[in-house]
């Protein structure tokens, strides 16, 4: 999230478009319907069914999952043509003035520079052009035909309503509803927020999903303002931390990257980091990169990493392809490729798409380590469970340890919310039985790991050997010390360059903020946003002061918030360029005449005088971006592409199929039903209940009783159809697998036109397994398809297709 | 809110009175002292509060955990109940139909107790020790790594790279445990690392 959960009682306008707050983030909704009852904010949900969320909206508007690109471009689409644009925001604050260099082009679902056999762009073209003064040139006028404004509005002038009812289903006069609801919180006054989850994201195109919406945000003036912003709600419980510390394939804690092969050493790796500014006067703060690099590595290897060795570049792995993330290890895993496989609190036999290839890949392990405080599928799925888990044990060679670990409530940390609030808890139970936490888990692999190294030698062991693990006791790192190691401390004293005798950083002390890391070797810090979390003053995390000074629902006494406690990004675009609040009754912060105060931590320099610096201090430009540059792999531009599986070839570009740079793997496009198959003839999409989380909840006896039976939704008219009756078992079915489940025949989903052609949704909820204390059911991931978006890879849940039929339930044996 | 009136200490306050008083001495008869005296109190007044937040989705509403026995003092702690935070400034108190059921995920029939190991071929897991499991952890962790290590690619760059182990990381974990996770992973060159952000 840009902003908090609590902010969102300051909107006029929610958007709930890809997730289901009120069942999916319960109490987290409850500040909407603060915002309806206090402001008289409207609600407005867009979601292939009449959600739990649309049962309380001021306007619901159906859509086809899988086609959000289209409505979204359509509403921008809408604004641009109907001058529903904040323009004093747009102007200095965007790049919309910017200019791009000649050779960049658009046609036909596809930008310069495609290759189709590498299902990839060159994308040297999709820059600006540089004027002779080494800065982006650009056009405070918007007559440039190519400055980014007359680009964009060239590039959604297609997306008309009634390209968005062919595209999507949405009637027009429902998307027209919208777009005026939406087009009135261009004005300074009024704000939209948009609250979004995986509803976005697990899309062939899910970030492109996202991008659409962050540009309208910009154009309605809404970013970094109260009541406003991209409000991703995420899922689980510390997925945000998780994916701050970098817990993934081709990251470094703090957005940071590892290296590529490309990248020999270190004066290499950072030629490409240098962040020089694109504007005159601008931040760019990134330009400080080397220091979240360098004091990172001292935290990873403490003085093992010298000025002599990079600081230990090449104790770093380097990287051959983008990322070895989770549906690339299937894969390879499937082929054979992969020996050892650990899973800490996760259960990919059922969160990853196509159970059956997860299942053959498992199979092929000589080893699976799972760390879990629950059973899961992943741990069992080598045992027989008839219908639910068909396998032979004695076929199954993988060794499989399972290890018992404490839960939330028998540990003590941070967890990280999606408001980027890093709240700390304690423990209020002692763990059953044997488990122990995974720190003393890890601690322990890692310390007969370097034993056996230390005795044996081997492959490279200098990494292993030299990791810094100066705990007071190394068995059992506790909470503490990570966390005031996240942070960073001293490691020698630094003097005032300019006076010696000052000493300006003390050995030995936590750092007050990451405004005071360095790239010499002096100081220490694991995770650079996180740098504050725990000072001299103590643990931030900790705190629980819940005075909301002005009642702006910043709570900046309560935890700690990343980055520097901000409890707003982009905090200083809510006062116009002369730094005064765009809406006074909704003031943030404000200039007043010597530095920024207000209600948040400013999102500038203190100091910085207005006029002088743009708000996006991240950003070369010092101004958002409605045109990414080469950011994105699929384009600077969200495209329309339709799901890979779909009832309908894509409209806009019927040669495309799916998004054209998104990563299939070879076995994988003959599990691929065709655009339009008759075998596959429904929109399937997935999704969860608000009694259940996932496929946890299904250990949980409570839970499980809540909504013991498995089921799927269908229309009334499909039902019809198929001769199947509301309560009766019927079997779905796609190219990969099958489920039986109990029909849910309902008024929530009705059938769409699109394109001229009927098109049925089948949804199918998740949970149901062949563990734990619920009754047991078929993994919804028998169905899905194993591809994932062009730029993170996050599979395609969303979208596939399917086929059912009425049936006499599954056969248990 | 003023957190010295907030509603932990209130409890604690009218806990303690309760426990405390006798009931002659607000006017009751000794008929309704003696029906009094016989009522249980009121079922957390024993117990040690602990504050955390849900571990389910990432609203992260504040939640108190009562238990029976005091961890702070080295006691053995059992989780008797856990309700929402009153205090909390985005839940405010209130849970959702999953919140309100954490007592029975932390008190699930499925907790893992002990480790565990399914060997080649079984139908079954069988139990050992720690000590066990983790060693045989790190023998195949050192023997895949040195077979399968890549030291330098084709071209000859330094690439120090392991391939053929993955580690896919929990995303209920804590900061401080994805932390000492990433160190003890990385250490080792492990590219395959992944964690829950994408499902
Ligand atoms: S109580 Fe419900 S809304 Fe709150 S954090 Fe837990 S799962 Fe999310």
């Amino acid at each position: 999230m840009t902003n908090a959960w609590t902010d969102i009682k300051n909107t006029d306008l929610v958007i709930i478009m890809g997730g289901n707050a009120a069942e999916a983030h319960p109490c987290g909704f409850k500040w909407v319907t603060e915002a309806k009852a206090n402001r008289g904010a409207k609600l407005i949900v867009v979601d292939p069914r009449y959600n739990r969320s649309a049962s309380v909206a001021d306007f619901y508007a159906p859509i086809r999952q899988g086609s959000d690109i289209a409505f979204l471009m359509g509403l921008i689409n809408h604004c641009i043509s109907h001058d529903k644009v904040q323009w004093e925001y747009v102007k200095p604050f965007t790049n919309a003035t910017f200019v791009v260099r000649e050779g960049y082009a658009y046609q036909d679902g596809l930008f310069t520079g495609y290759d189709e056999e590498k299902r990839d762009y060159n994308r040297d073209s999709w820059e600006y052009e540089i004027g002779p003064d080494g800065y982006a040139v650009v056009d405070e006028t918007l007559q440039n035909p190519r400055c980014v404004w007359n680009l964009l509005k060239e590039h959604v002038a297609i997306y008309t309503p009634e390209m968005v009812e062919r595209i999507c289903g949405t009637p027009k006069e429902a998307f027209l509803k919208v777009a005026e609801m939406v087009g009135e919180c261009s004005t300074p006054t009024k704000t939209m927020t948009s609250m979004y989850a995986l509803g976005w994201t697990q899309h062939s195109k899910g970030s492109q999903n996202i991008r659409g919406m962050a540009m309208l945000q910009l154009i309605l003036g809404n970013i970094g303002v109260r009541g406003g912003g991209m409000n991703a709600l995420r899922g689980h419980s510390n997925i945000q931390g998780l994916t701050d510390l970098g817990l993934m394939s081709n990251l470094i804690p703090g957005y940071l990257n590892i290296p590529t092969q490309k990248e020999p050493d270190f004066t290499t790796y950072m030629s490409t980091r240098a962040f020089k500014p694109l504007r005159p006067n601008q931040t760019s703060y990134w330009q400080n990169y080397r220091k979240f690099f360098v004091s990172f590595m001292k935290s990873m290897y403490g003085p093992a990493a010298t000025a002599e060795n990079d600081w230990g570049y090449n104790y770093l792995p380097k990287l051959d392809v983008a990322s070895y993330d989770v549906l690339r290890i299937f894969d390879m895993m499937k082929n054979g490729k992969v020996n050892l496989y650990f899973c800490q609190g996760f259960n990919p036999l059922q969160a990853f798409p196509d159970k059956g290839k997860l299942a053959a890949g498992l199979a092929k392990l000589k080893m699976l380590v799972i760390m879990d405080p629950l059973q899961t599928e992943t741990a069992r799925f080598w045992e027989d469970h008839g219908t639910f888990n068909k396998v032979s044990p004695a076929d199954i060679q993988t060794e499989v340890i399972q290890l018992p670990t404490t839960c939330f409530a028998e540990d003590e940390g941070s967890l990280v919310n999606s408001g980027r609030w890093l709240q700390w808890h304690w423990p209020g139970g002692s763990p059953p039985g044997e488990a122990k936490t995974d720190i003393w888990i890890m601690a322990q692999i890692h310390l007969r790991l370097k034993e056996l190294y230390q005795k044996e030698g081997g492959a490279f062991p200098d990494p292993i050997v030299n990791l810094n693990w100066t705990y007071k006791d190394p068995g059992e790192p506790t909470a503490e010390e990570l966390a005031r190691e996240m942070n960073g401390s001293v490691l020698a004293d630094v003097y005032d360059p300019v006076d010696p005798t000052k000493k300006v950083l003390e050995a030995g002390k936590q750092l007050s903020g990451f405004g005071q890391l360095r790239d010499d070797g002096t100081t220490a810090g694991g995770c650079w946003i996180f740098s504050g979390c725990w000072t001299e003053a103590g643990n931030m995390m900790a705190r629980r002061d819940n005075s909301d000074p002005g009642d702006a629902g910043m709570f900046l006494k309560w935890s700690f918030s990343w980055p520097a406690n901000r409890r707003i990004l982009y905090n200083r675009a809510s006062c116009d360029v002369d730094g005064k609040p765009w809406d006074p009754s909704r003031k943030l912060i404000e200039w007043d005449g010597a530095k920024w105060t207000g209600y948040d931590v400013p999102d500038i320099a203190p100091t910085a005088k207005p006029r002088d610096v743009g708000p996006f201090i991240m950003n070369p430009e010092g101004t958002s971006r409605l045109w990414v540059r080469k950011m994105m792999r699929d384009g600077p531009f969200p495209v329309h592409y339709e799901p890979f599986e779909s009832p309908v070839a894509n409209v806009i570009a019927p040669k495309i199929r799916g998004n054209p740079v998104a990563r299939v793997f070879p076995d994988d496009w003959k599990t691929f039903a065709d655009i339009g198959d008759p075998a596959f003839p429904y929109a399937g999409t997935s999704y969860r209940l608000t009694e259940h989380f996932h496929y946890w909840t299904k250990n949980n006896h409570v839970n499980s009783v809540l909504q013991p039976e498995q089921f799927v939704e269908i229309s009334e008219e499909l039902a019809k159809d198929k001769g199947i009756e509301l309560g009766g078992w019927v079997r779905v079915w796609s190219k990969r697998g099958e489920l039986y489940a109990k029909a849910v025949v309902t008024k929530r989903i009705k059938p769409m036109t699109v394109d001229g052609k009927i098109v049925h949704i089948v949804g199918v909820p998740i949970h149901w397994g062949f563990v734990g204390a619920a009754r047991k059911g078929f993994t919804a991931n028998t169905l899905t398809p194993f591809v994932g978006d062009a730029n993170i890879e996050t599979p395609e849940f969303k979208a596939f297709m399917v086929n059912i039929e009425p049936s006499t339930g599954p056969v248990v044996a | 809110m003023n957190m010295e009136l907030s509603r932990r200490t209130f409890l604690k306050t009218s806990g303690a009175g309760i426990a405390g008083t006798t009931l002659g001495a607000f006017g009751f008869s000794e008929a309704e002292a003696a029906v009094a005296s016989a009522v249980k109190p009121f079922h957390l007044v024993n117990t040690t509060e602990a504050r955390n937040t849900c571990t389910y989705c990432s609203v992260a509403c504040g939640i108190i955990i009562y238990s029976k026995g005091d961890l702070r003092k080295g006691e053995k702690a059992d989780i008797v109940h856990i309700e929402g935070d009153s205090d909390h400034p985005t839940n405010r108190g209130t849970l959702c139909p999953k919140g309100s059921a954490l007592r029975d995920i932390v008190k699930s029939q499925t907790r893992l107790t002990q480790p565990m190991l399914r060997k080649a071929g079984s139908n079954a897991f069988e139990a050992v020790s720690w000590d066990v499991a983790l060693d045989k952890i790190a023998r195949a962790m050192k023997d895949d790594r040195d077979a399968n290590f890549v030291a330098t690619n084709s071209d000859g760059v330094t690439v120090n790279r392991w391939l053929t182990t993955g580690f896919l990381a929990a995303s209920a974990t804590t900061n401080e445990t994805a932390f000492a996770t990433y160190k003890v992973v990385r250490s080792t060159g492990i590219l395959a690392f992944d964690n829950q952000a994408r499902v």
